[in-house]
């Protein structure tokens, strides 16, 4: 039972590192460039779904909506303003701007919010945690929500991106950015819609988090944003069922190893799996492997 | 844009091949501005210009610096993207404090430990960098990036359930993942997430110095070297570099481990600098800060990455008057500099207004400047 125990959570954390590697497989794919700052903006949607909650007294579910439009105006500002102008200079510069980003947003967030950990009430505050097998199997609502809205969005986010128009032209740009500009589509916005869809689920991703993991601070969202980049190369970047199982797979080996290995030696063996995962497949469990013209 | 740059520096190569000139220039300012600070800093402390915290800063300033030349080797000249230069750092820096503390015991003479300490850590880390470097050189850009940022974080998660001391017979005891009974706290080396304890302070600013100096010279004549051009025409063009001949894997895998050994010769000033030092300063933010002084100071230049690394670890303590607001400051002065360095339109116009005065220049550079 501690086992089936340990992969839910193992699920659990799992999805939330698919749900936050997701932005950083789109804006990779569309873009080419590692946002750094994604795993701030999941911080931040963290803190104003807390503030609206603590302090203005909002409904959970409704302030989670409040912040994932703030996290999408943010991160609509955030390409406009940092990335924009640097677009097609390479990624290394981008990479660093992203950097001056993420460092910009931490420490926003200290000033503004402070630096003392905030403890997150969660979203499921109140829903019964559900035994099974006679109180040996323990499934609480943090992790069975995060479960299901990992598939609701990976469902809702391989249609949006296979049958839409928006999608079509997003896949297009992350193809050949010059071809698609040719044939009509607005690169600009689909670049920031890419962005949009990214940071809003990064702010689901932050409110879920909080939910299970209840500390709040202004560095809360860079280890895992770390954690869920890694998970997107894990499974390939740029292509989003690979996100999800890349997130699953890090999260489930990383309650694994803390539960049967070390806790501290946990996060060395979820890179050490990534370094190996490259070796044996450079590209990423579901990467596409482009071949070099002379 | 391969192709420009790759044109681009055939040309500078050729010239290089001939002359030698770009070489002496860039060793002449990069050498020349190691002599400057060093005597301006060393000048400004003695007559009491500078304060205590600024001084407090010099010899991380020259870790910096080395670590800013030393990355430059694997970002600049080889071209590949390193996330993990902090873990190479942590190696040096955990050897060469255990190194010191055992050699304490038998020797007196100071420098002569910090040598050894230094030998010792440059060793470590350049088969750590061997380690890491065989496997993975074989990947490209982001994903070998991201495997770079593997290796600094395990790095920093082995060194947290690691286990130094002397037990009471004075001898030296490990543990790994569980701490040592029967160790004095004074006779703790180090001591899992905590880190060294009890760290004699050897490192020195002129000590520093000498070492900014050492991996000046290790860099620029790797640059300048057969091999360097070897390693510089991989990066501009592999395939051209492969059909000629050349071995990729070996002359990566060579930038590779000598800005390895290079990184802990620093990391263990660095670490003999503090009484104290915990593992959690070599996470990945230290990566990152060095790799933005290599792209702030111009990717492959060494001595923009040296004014970039000293300047970056000058500033937030230069910022100190805007308190709270410092690290802010920090960010939006980084964001505000890649913009206004990369963005295609103002460099442009920068280059315009520079246009300006070109002729001048010109007339300059056949005088003596030149030379």
């Amino acid at each position: 039972m501690g086992l089936l125990n340990s992969l839910i959570s193992g699920l659990s954390l799992g999805s939330v590192y698919a749900i936050i590697a997701l932005g950083y497989t789109m804006v990779y794919g569309i873009s080419k460039m590692l946002n750094f700052a994604h795993g701030d903006v999941i911080m931040v949607g963290g803190y104003v779904s807390f503030i609206l909650t603590m302090y203005v007294g909002m409904n959970g579910w409704l302030a989670l909506l409040v912040a994932m439009v703030a996290c999408t105006l943010l991160g609509i500002i955030i390409e406009r303003l940092a990335y924009r102008p640097l677009r097609g200079t390479g990624s290394l510069a981008v990479l660093i701007t992203a950097i001056g980003v993420s460092y910009f947003l931490q420490n926003s967030a200290l000033l503004i919010w402070g630096a003392n950990p905030r403890v997150f009430t969660s979203l499921f505050d109140g829903m019964q945690t559900i035994h099974a097998a006679g109180g040996q199997l323990t499934i609480t609502p943090e992790s069975m929500f995060t479960i299901v809205a990992n598939i609701v969005i990976m469902i809702a986010l391989t249609l949006f991106v296979g049958k839409t128009k928006a999608g079509k032209a997003m896949r297009a740009v992350s193809e050949d950015n010059g071809a698609a500009q040719l044939m009509g589509i607005n690169v600009n916005q689909s670049i920031s819609l890419t962005f949009a869809i990214g940071s809003g689920l990064a702010a689901v991703a932050g409110v879920l988090m909080c939910s299970a993991y209840p500390v709040l601070m202004p560095t809360t969202g860079a280890m895992p944003g770390i954690k869920a980049f890694t998970a997107a190369v894990f499974g390939g970047i740029g292509s989003i069922p690979g996100a999800m199982i890349g997130g699953l797979l890090l999260g489930i080996i990383e309650i694994f190893s803390r539960a049967y290995i070390s806790t501290e030696l946990s996060d060395a063996i979820v890179f050490a799996c990534l370094i190996i995962v490259l070796l044996v497949k450079p590209t990423g469990l579901l990467g596409k492997k482009i071949n070099e013209k002379v | 844009m391969a192709e420009k740059r790759f044109k681009m520096n055939t040309k500078k190569l050729l010239k290089g091949a001939v002359k030698g000139s770009e070489y002496k220039k860039e060793a002449l300012i990069s050498y020349g501005i190691l002599i400057i600070g060093y005597i301006l800093l060393q000048l400004g402390a003695m007559a009491g210009m500078i304060g205590h915290n600024l001084q407090g800063q010099f010899v991380p300033i020259c870790v910096y610096v080395s670590l800013a030349i030393s990355l430059n080797l694997v970002v600049g000249i080889s071209g590949e993207l390193s996330l993990g230069h902090a873990g190479f750092m942590a190696v040096g820096a955990f050897t060469g404090i255990l190194v010191a503390r055992v050699l304490e015991r038998s020797l007196s003479f100071t420098p002569l430990i910090l040598i050894i300490a230094i030998l010792a850590a440059a060793f470590m880390a350049s088969i750590a960098g061997f380690i890491i470097g065989i496997p993975i050189l074989g990947l490209r850009g982001d994903y070998l990036a991201i495997v770079t940022l593997a290796f600094g974080e395990i790095v920093r998660n082995i060194m947290n359930v690691i286990y130094f001391g002397f037990d009471s017979n004075g001898k030296l005891r490990f543990a790994f993942n569980h701490t040592i009974d029967g160790v004095a706290n004074q006779d703790r080396i180090i001591t899992g997430a905590i880190g060294a304890t009890g760290v004699t302070k050897m490192a020195s600013f002129t000590a520093a110095a000498l070492l900014t100096a050492f991996t000046l010279f290790v860099v620029l004549n790797l640059k300048n070297s057969k091999q360097g051009r070897a390693i510089m025409s991989i990066r501009d063009n592999r395939i051209a570099g492969e059909s000629i001949g050349l071995n990729v894997k070996k002359y990566k895998l060579m930038a590779f481990v000598v800005s390895a050994a290079l990184a802990g010769m620093a990391g263990c000033m660095f670490g003999l600098n503090y009484s104290t030092l915990a593992p959690i300063k070599f996470n990945f933010n230290t990566s990152v800060l060095v790799l933005v002084f290599v792209v702030l100071g111009g990717i492959g230049n060494i001595w923009g990455g040296m004014i970039a690394a000293a300047l970056l670890t000058v500033l937030p303590e230069a910022l100190r008057q805007f308190a709270d607001y410092r690290m802010l400051t920090y960010a939006i002065v980084l964001i505000v500099v890649m913009i206004c360095t990369y963005n295609p339109t103002i460099k442009a116009r920068v280059n315009m207004f520079m246009d300006r005065f070109k002729p001048k220049k010109k007339k300059a550079k056949t005088g003596k400047e030149a030379a």
